[in-house]
């Protein structure tokens, strides 16, 4: 047998055996980037062979608390696909607008870079007020990052470029001061903003969400898990509701393709058709 | 190729897939490389090309039209097919997964690229070792030098652009640097090689000589 086929065995038994002995669920992650994680961390921590991390894993919690931030590093960006948020901006918010009032749920929202841009859109497009954002994650310190609103100065240059291209209408700088060599965002952008820990893999539906935006975080998991995520968007949307992922996931090919009408192929906005 | 040692033939019916990697200048010899592959060619070559995260798809058409396969972007959980030309898409990392689909990450940069021509030559060593191809062509990078020795490592070949002719010779000197490589040639070189390695998958060298 080839050393990757036995490492693929390996790396098997460790995620089961954190699924035993902890709860989390990476199973059904896509194992490439699960297991460059699993190799830069053993790199860090000098352990030759995944075998060698399983026991150290099981057995010291402290340990374990290392990898599992390990495992769930959180990237993420303002205003990602500045297109996006520009047909966000033009063609999603009329829609909701539509209604008196709005509920968001924003699935995994890392660090908060994204729900911050939505929230920006939203105060711009003056429907601020009658939304209310659900921000969801499964990593707590993300979450914690998130409520803070806190972000390098040195990444205000790209996230301002972003913005601008997306049809921003304000001058970025107003919505961050800078103090210590960090931005920080204004509070009032988060007064519509609950943040909570929710695990896509193993929790249930929010329910008549008018808006659900996931993206990039559809792209690390496999078609069994990436299909138990879409049904529960699926559930947890009015009925009109706009799903919308990142711009490399697709409805295509999932379970729930029949339940939804295509709004933007490029940018991979959805509409719930089924009741 | 008239130069290749005698029995160098028959193992080239081993090979699954090619990857290439490169960066600053890689359009031209993208171009050059592809041109030269006829249409029939029997593996999937699977392409990491340094691009600003902006870039629109049209290298994806540029390519398309100078060679005789078809070119087009790697998609999410797409499964890598024989005689097809896939780039990586702008801003993501390209995985292959051990059953032979694509992923996509959006992880940090590696060597200062997303995609990272490391980041797909070791997931691809994963998955096709030894029945695996890595070419490094023009860069000024040393991205693609540890993915390299990875191959090697698991028993594929290494191609690397000669430096000397190379338009920026950084990363292919550094692959040549990093690991052992089974030859350095000029793209023209590449091209024909790699011609010889698709059309050998159908034995057509044997009868026709
Ligand atoms: C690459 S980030 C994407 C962040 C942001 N949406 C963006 O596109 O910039 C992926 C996020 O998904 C989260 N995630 C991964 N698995 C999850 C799960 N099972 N449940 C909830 N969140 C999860 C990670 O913690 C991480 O914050």
């Amino acid at each position: 047998m080839r050393k990757e086929e036995i490492e693929d065995i390996e790396i098997n038994l460790l995620l089961q055996g954190i699924y035993s002995r902890y709860g989390h669920d990476f199973r059904n992650y896509a194992r490439g980037s699960v297991k460059r994680r699993i190799l830069n961390f053993m790199a860090k921590v000098d352990q030759k062979t995944v075998s060698g991390l399983i026991s150290l894993v099981l057995h010291d919690e402290a340990f374990f608390e290392k990898f599992v931030r390990e495992l769930s590093i959180t990237v993420s960006e303002m205003f990602r696909d500045p297109e996006f948020f520009k047909l966000l901006r033009n063609q999603v918010i009329p829609y909701l607008k539509t209604h008196p009032f709005i509920k968001i749920w924003h699935a995994g929202c890392a660090t908060g870079e994204e729900v911050h841009s939505l929230a920006i859109v939203l105060k711009e497009e003056g429907f601020y007020e009658r939304s209310t954002i659900f921000a969801t994650d499964f990593n707590d310190s993300a979450l914690m990052n998130a409520r803070e609103g806190i972000y390098p100065m040195e990444r205000m240059q790209e996230f301002t470029a972003n913005y601008q291209r997306s049809g921003g209408t304000g001058p970025f700088a107003g919505y961050y001061r800078a103090a210590y060599g960090a931005a920080i965002f204004d509070p009032s952008l988060r007064k519509n903003i609950v943040f909570a820990n929710h695990n896509l893999a193993t929790d249930g539906v929010f329910s008549e969400m008018h808006l659900v935006v996931c993206r990039n975080v559809l792209i690390y998991f496999d078609r069994n898990l990436q299909n138990r995520t879409l049904k529960l968007f699926r559930d947890s949307l009015a009925h009109g509701g706009v799903l919308a992922l990142g711009s490399k996931e697709d409805l295509q090919f999932s379970e729930v393709a029949g339940d939804f009408k295509i709004l933007d192929a490029k940018w991979k906005i959805y509409q719930k058709t089924s009741i | 190729m008239e130069n290749l040692p005698k029995n160098e033939h028959l193992k080239f019916d081993l090979y699954k897939a090619v990857v290439i990697g490169v960066s600053a200048g890689g359009l031209n010899a993208l171009k050059q490389v592809l041109a030269l592959m006829p249409a029939g060619f029997k593996l999937p070559v699977i392409i990491v090309q340094h691009l600003h995260p902006d870039q629109d798809h049209s290298m994806v058409e540029i390519l398309d039209r100078c060679s005789a396969l078809r070119v087009k972007e790697a998609e999410e959980k797409e499964p890598v097919a024989p005689g097809l030309v896939y780039l990586a898409p702008p801003n993501y990392h390209l995985l292959i997964e051990l059953d032979g689909t694509f992923s996509l990450s959006i992880d940090a940069k590696v060597n200062f690229s997303r995609p990272s021509i490391d980041v797909l030559f070791e997931s691809a060593a994963d998955a096709y070792c030894p029945g695996l191809i890595g070419i490094i062509l023009t860069g000024a990078s040393s991205d693609g030098a540890a993915g390299l020795r990875r191959i090697k490592d698991g028993g594929g070949m290494a191609i690397v652009q000669d430096p000397a002719g190379a338009e920026y010779s950084i990363m292919p000197s550094a692959a040549i640097e990093a690991t052992e490589v089974d030859y350095i040639l000029d793209l023209q070189g590449i091209g024909k090689l790699l011609a010889v390695i698709g059309r050998e998958k159908t034995r057509e060298l044997k009868t026709q000589n």
